[in-house]
């Protein structure tokens, strides 16, 4: 079971909810992921054509943790205000902060995520920061109190994989909240990496919505991310340089 | 009376937008179809609770941020 605050899942992937082809593509293939979190983002309504159908108001909220996040947010008071919007819909207390510092690698800026979870921590939200792999950020942020912390495997949308598994091992080392490996993710094996490593879960979106069936991949996500988190409790074998036989070496007749 | 535009020349700037002037937020949710929505309302920065909408009044100039959720990671 993954536990972020007093909440339990079942599920281990957290699923974004952002570039589906269609919501009828998108509605199955958060079914099949059995995601118990979905991540939204907070912008402007088009109030003049306010018909327009909505995902969030097609689901079954009782069903779902939504995890908004503080996308588009430059600077901690940013975030706050959009973190402080999101839970003023009364659906939500958990927020993702997310401060992007670089724009070519929206990569997230470690001081402004440090004090937009300082602060939201004080306003009582269930914080879990999305941030860059360093280790030592990663503690700091855990010893102000987040709830979980959420480093990336590489660029937002990138699909690289895990470009530093060193520092996400000991990342997941040395944390006592949850590890949740966010952004980056482009197949199962990633998502399965990550979990061998110790990741307490995955949050993945582009991954899943830009897959050629993304249903399907959202079920191979759901797989890979159950055989990688059973790998690691199941604890693999060392590696080693040179062959060991797996077939006994006495008791051989004459050939 | 909910509209207090157009004779009157006021108006408030709605997600960016010029519009007329409306008693209350509302008023405001009504006129566009959003009171069964699921929304949140900042006035001049400050965010609306939905028990304060009636009794929230608009007033000429002021600022109005209209938000949801939307897809995102």
């Amino acid at each position: 079971m993954l536990k972020i605050a007093d909440r339990t899942y079942h599920s281990r992937l957290l699923l974004g909810t952002g570039k589906y082809p269609s919501f009828e593509v998108q509605k199955k293939a958060v079914e099949v992921s059995q995601a118990e979190i979905l991540t939204f983002a907070v912008r402007r309504m088009n109030i003049f054509s306010a018909e327009q159908p909505n995902f969030l108001e097609q689901l079954d909220l009782t069903n779902y943790t939504l995890l908004p996040n503080t996308a588009g947010a430059k600077t901690a008071e940013e975030a706050v205000r959009i973190a402080k919007l999101a839970k003023a819909s009364g659906l939500c207390d958990m927020i993702k902060v997310e401060v992007i510092g670089d724009q070519r690698t929206l990569l997230p800026d470690p001081i402004e995520t440090l004090k937009a979870s300082e602060k939201l921590l004080a306003e009582g939200f269930i914080v879990l920061p999305y941030t860059s792999d360093d280790v030592v950020l990663a503690k700091r942020l855990e010893n102000l109190g987040v709830h979980a912390i959420m480093p990336g495997a590489s660029p937002i949308g990138s699909g690289k994989g895990l470009v530093n598994p060193l520092n996400l091992k000991f990342i997941v080392e040395q944390s006592e909240i949850p590890v949740i490996v966010d952004a980056g993710i482009g197949s199962p094996k990633d998502a399965a990496y990550a979990m061998e490593l110790g990741a307490d879960a995955v949050l993945l979106n582009t991954a899943v919505s830009g897959a050629r069936d993304p249903v399907k991949m959202a079920e191979a996500m759901k797989l890979a991310i159950d055989a990688g988190r059973l790998g690691f409790e199941a604890g693999r074998i060392e590696e080693k340089e040179y062959a060991t036989a797996s077939s006994p070496t006495i008791g051989m007749m004459t050939l | 009376m909910a509209y207090l535009g157009g004779e009157k020349g006021m108006s408030i700037t709605v997600n960016g937008k010029q519009v007329e002037l409306f008693e209350s937020v509302q008023q405001l949710l009504a006129h566009y179809s959003l009171e069964n929505r699921i929304v949140v309302v900042e006035v001049n920065r400050d965010i609306v609770m939905k028990e304060n909408y009636a009794t929230t009044r608009l007033s000429h100039g002021d600022v109005v941020e209209i938000v949801h959720f939307v897809g995102g990671g």
